[in-house]
């Protein structure tokens, strides 16, 4: 039986029913249509999933949609501002640290959440940081080179 | 997925009345990490899952002086890893919760999860059991508490109940002039669960160890301590030569199995290996 999921996604307040085995992954892709996160291994080992969950990045393929309720989400689409891309978003694309882009979105959010708490990081952590996002293209060099870019500037 | 009733209980006597009615039928669900794999292979099948996080104070991570540590069901691995106070004093726990998975899992993952999921390469164990942890179970007669060296009995096996929640895991206050240290073995940095974890925490006194405690991970059924091995090093001087027969000890006692991170000979002599590393890393931050 579906149950009301009351929540914050990308700073809007949002009521969804949901049935109680969806994943949060699976309620943003499917019924919001927010399809910046991506379903790579859909068992919490390859980050391209990755959302932030009050503000700390989450496997939102290994979370129930309703373990968020209350709770407030960020995806990719969220970190747009009026139109201009957030300066980690604009890193990535002066860097090139793009290949075929699957796991862009986990990156960029895994390295947003590195700079909310730690705005001068140290390459060991960027490193560890996104140890848990997989880049198939093996791409991880301009990947650091570009959050580095960031936390520099 | 397999399909199941939810219920989002907001107190823990709330909680525990759901398990005590659907008992055998009902799995808990905090980070989900490990639950929610085992329900899309459809490994786990139940009717109900009861999820904890939304019930307050749970996720609380408290020191006091004299007392030691409480951390509360909900606690995340994450929260245990940077929180302030577990890093001065219980650092070699902030370490474990770094080596485990991902942060992205470790933020939805909780130590009580870890525990009561009762893998035996889990990370959090032979920390715990080294700073000698015990658990709060609490059902419907009341709570319980049991030595965490007491509460594994098997592969995701244990001695709590249906009806029973790990409410908290108490830590003991660190002891003056005290060290401990773990070393997870494992061939990468992220992702990976341990080939073999050691744990050793010992304390100084007019230079002879007391309290020695040693716990290994992924070489036996269960996270279990290395009791002969402890008794080699108990009360005595921390010479070379004492280290290391503590360390074959380990490596004789534990009890290995064949997979496909490793042998079982290979994971004894890593148990070696690290015993002595881990022991040697306990008493430079004892001294």
């Amino acid at each position: 039986m579906k149950q009301l999921l009351r929540f914050t996604v990308n700073e809007e307040p949002c009521e969804i029913a949901v049935e109680p085995w969806w994943t949060l992954l699976d309620v943003l892709r499917d019924q919001l249509e927010l399809t910046g996160a991506k379903k790579g291994c859909d068992r919490g080992d390859c980050g391209a999933c990755t959302v932030l969950l009050d503000g700390k990045p989450i496997v939102s393929c290994t979370t129930l949609a309703l373990q968020a309720h209350g709770r407030r989400v960020t995806t990719i689409e969220g970190l747009v501002h009026e139109g201009t891309p957030h300066p980690l978003q604009q890193a990535f694309v002066d860097v090139g640290a793009v290949q075929c882009g699957f796991c862009t979105p986990g990156m960029v959010l895994a390295a947003k959440a590195l700079l909310d708490e730690n705005p001068s990081p140290t390459e060991d952590d960027v490193r560890e940081a996104i140890a848990g996002n997989l880049c198939r293209c093996t791409g991880y060099a301009k990947i650091v080179e570009a959050v580095l870019s960031v936390a520099h500037a | 997925m397999h399909r199941f009733e939810y219920h989002a209980p907001t107190s823990t006597a709330e909680a525990i009345g759901l398990m005590e009615r659907y008992g055998d039928s009902a799995r808990v669900i905090a980070g989900g990490t490990d639950l929610l794999t085992a329900l899309k292979e459809r490994w786990e099948r139940p009717a109900f899952v009861i999820g904890i996080g939304a019930i307050p104070g749970l996720a609380d991570i408290l020191y006091e002086e004299g007392v030691g540590l409480t951390i509360g069901a909900t606690a995340t691995v994450r929260a245990v890893e940077t929180s302030a106070v577990v890093r001065a004093k219980y650092p070699v726990l902030a370490y474990a919760a770094s080596t485990l998975a991902s942060i992205q899992i470790r933020n939805l993952a909780t130590v009580a999860g870890n525990i009561c999921r009762a893998s035996p390469s889990a990370d959090m164990p032979p920390a715990l059991l080294v700073l000698n942890a015990a658990v709060v179970l609490a059902g419907p007669a009341g709570e319980r508490v049991v030595p965490l060296a007491e509460f594994f009995t098997g592969p995701g096996r244990t001695v709590r109940q249906p009806n029973e929640l790990l409410t908290e895991i108490r830590v003991p206050p660190p002891q003056p002039h005290s060290g401990a240290a773990y070393i997870k073995h494992s061939p990468r940095r992220a992702m990976d669960l341990a080939v073999v974890g050691v744990a050793a925490a010992l304390a100084l006194e007019n230079g002879l160890c007391h309290d020695v405690r040693i716990a290994l991970g992924a070489v036996a059924a269960t996270p279990r301590r290395a009791r002969e091995a402890e008794a080699v090093l108990e009360g005595h001087e921390p010479t070379a030569a004492r280290l290391a027969e503590a360390a074959r000890v380990a490596a004789t006692a534990c009890t290995p199995i064949s997979d496909v991170r490793g042998s079982a000979d290979y994971r004894r002599e890593m148990v070696r290996v690290n015993t002595a590393r881990a022991l040697q890393q306990a008493l430079e931050a004892a001294a």
